[in-house]
């Protein structure tokens, strides 16, 4: 009998594809239904933060952190102000930090929210989504009341957040929290954590040790989902994350199911953390009282012709930063977020390296989906919690 | 935490020896400088050896410092969970002289190896895949280099008559404008105002 040459098939996927979740391009080559290879081509949203970031003051930048991963822009900011806050050496009153570290998981359950919920519809489950967007919606509506942006909030500031809380919000927010979000969070695990379909694309699919995620960079809920408990709010906390009483959930093997389990119970320690910032929410100032680093306030701008000087210098010089460089992290959503942020003295960053976690997850598509079908790699990509916005920067 | 690290860096002085060119601990992070040629061994060394087991590498970036030489700097993140601390080890290269590749070490550098290429231009001998990233197929040029300007040479635009996206040289309605709000109280020895550059020429010119 004459050998027949079977050719592997080569196939695109996206950049226009729901499950690419944003702009993927894939290049796959496949043996029959089977991955052999996977070529993630990434950059399809390239905008050159970091170089628009070194023409840019300190405070000038910020916005650009909102713009990497759009799900979850408070803890993005939050990296970069931390870094600049800690190459000033200035502190931030309490105030400040609690009330940063209630958006930052406010933001947490934003992104949360959105990933298991397109993850679930990429496998095959409409409900979620559409539910899921309810509570997103209110989550943006505190985002709204604090800042006026839904999404892109540019709320953080070097020296502490823009402006206080509008009164009754945190009551609103810590209403949420007890009453209306839990339910909800019990119904959204009805219809999937033992939802037969979702296990059958689930389960099994995508597993990675915590050798090899060591290996490959993983970092927040994938690295926890293989069994490794290490959370930077824990290990190295920030802000006020070392008065917060949470537990960090980890995973068994390291598939799918466990990703989004791990990202399921994360939501309800989010919830713990945003309870005990509504409760003991301290008074005081939410900005540094460095009149070099924070503006004055339209009050004082009326009465005081320094505060007017400092003002105006403040808006546009900006404040110098004093040469060194840092390299600082937090735990966002997605895993560890870093800039990497080097300070000339000038009052623009000479470089500022952004690390993100996504980067280093959808690197290891091909090794988390060869010999995998081809129907699997939309399951993985969608557990791996992929946004293109900090992907390709 | 500060005794950890200066622990360490005596450690790390000991194991390398004139592999390291210098180490330092500022704002509570440790750094070190190594030889550009033996980066692969000290990656190694520090995830292998028992006081350091630096297990993931976060990060590999670049920076372009233009008017030193060589010119740019690589930069290794690297994280120890079992001891929770950081690291930072540095090369210097310029345009010619490869770095070895981390690839063999750390698969994570694969990307981050790339994209230094992509943004640099720095080469990377070993690596398994050295193409661009994050820039456009067929793009020229190393877009984080300073002497690369902000706005690019080229621009694209959906041409009606030819049905595709055609490039073509940037043209900027209004020219860039780069602000340099350096305060004229601080900066004043650098800067000469408008007029006064001839107060100190002009008694000279006289004198000759």
């Amino acid at each position: 009998m004459a050998e027949t040459q079977i050719k592997n098939f080569n196939l695109n996927f996206g950049p226009q594809h729901p499950a690419a979740h944003g702009v993927l391009r894939l290049v796959l080559e496949m043996d029959g239904e089977v991955i052999e290879r996977a070529d993630p081509h990434i950059g399809l949203l390239h905008r050159g933060t970091e170089k628009l970031i070194e023409y840019k003051t300190y405070a000038q930048a910020v916005p650009y952190f909102d713009r990497l991963d759009y799900v979850a822009p408070q803890n993005q900011e939050h990296a970069f102000v931390l870094g600049a806050e800690k190459l000033l050496g200035i502190e931030i009153p309490k105030r400040g930090q609690y009330i940063r570290v209630l958006y930052c998981e406010i933001g947490r359950i934003l992104n949360h929210l959105l990933n298991i919920t397109a993850f679930a519809m990429d496998v095959g489950a409409m409900t979620p989504m559409l539910w899921g967007f309810e509570h997103r919606e209110r989550l943006m509506e505190f985002c709204e009341a604090a800042c006026g942006a839904r999404l892109h909030m540019n709320y953080f500031r070097v020296g502490g957040v823009a402006q206080d809380l509008p009164a009754g919000l945190l009551e609103e927010i810590g209403k949420w929290a007890t009453e209306e979000f839990p339910p909800f969070l019990d119904d959204l695990e009805s219809l999937l954590t033992g939802n037969r379909i979702f296990k059958q694309r689930t389960v099994d699919i995508g597993l990675i040790t915590a050798e090899q995620c060591f290996d490959w960079g993983f970092t927040g809920p994938n690295l926890r989902a293989s069994g490794v408990a290490w959370d930077l709010r824990k290990s190295q906390p920030y802000d006020a994350y070392a008065e917060m009483d949470f537990d960090i959930p980890v995973g068994r093997i390291g598939d799918c199911y466990d990703r989004y389990l791990v990202r399921m119970i994360e939501m309800r320690e989010s919830l713990k953390i945003i309870k005990q910032c509504v409760d003991n929410m301290p008074s005081g100032a939410v900005k540094s009282t460095n009149k070099k680093v924070t503006p004055p306030t339209r009050g004082d701008m009326k009465q005081s012709m320094e505060a007017l000087i400092h003002h105006f210098k403040l808006f546009t010089e900006g404040f110098h930063v004093p040469a060194g460089e840092t390299y600082t992290a937090v735990e966002a959503p997605k895993g560890e977020f870093g800039v990497y942020l080097v300070a000339d003295g000038s009052n623009k960053p000479f470089r500022c390296k952004i690390r993100a976690p996504g980067y280093a997850h959808l690197q290891a598509t091909e090794f988390l989906s060869k010999g995998h079908m081809l129907a699997d790699i939309v399951a993985n990509i969608g557990s791996i919690d992929v946004v293109f916005g900090e992907i390709d920067r | 935490m500060d005794q950890a690290l200066k622990e360490l860096a005596e450690h790390l002085r000991d194991q390398l020896g004139d592999k390291l060119l210098a180490d330092e601990i500022r704002l509570g992070e440790l750094m070190i400088t190594v030889k550009r040629d033996v980066i692969v061994d000290v990656l190694k060394k520090l995830r292998d050896d028992s006081n350091c087991r630096f297990h993931q590498l976060m990060d590999i970036c670049g920076v372009d410092y233009a008017d030193e030489s060589p010119r740019f700097e690589i930069v290794y993140n690297l994280l120890s969970m079992t001891h929770n601390t950081r690291i930072r080890v540095k090369v210097r290269t310029d345009e010619d002289e490869p770095v070895p590749s981390a690839c063999g070490v750390f698969s994570t550098a694969n990307w981050f190896e790339r994209e230094i290429w992509d943004m640099y231009g720095v080469f990377f001998s070993d690596h398994p895949d050295l193409r661009r990233i994050l820039t456009d197929y067929g793009f020229e040029g190393h877009p984080l280099r300073k002497d690369f300007p902000l706005t690019g040479y080229v621009e694209v635009r959906y041409d009606d008559e030819q049905k595709r996206v055609v490039y073509e040289p940037v043209k900027l309605t209004q020219e860039f404008r780069n602000f340099d709000f350096e305060s004229p109280w601080e900066g004043m020895e650098r800067v000469v105002l408008p007029g006064d550059e001839k107060a100190e020429a002009e008694p000279e010119t006289e004198a000759s």
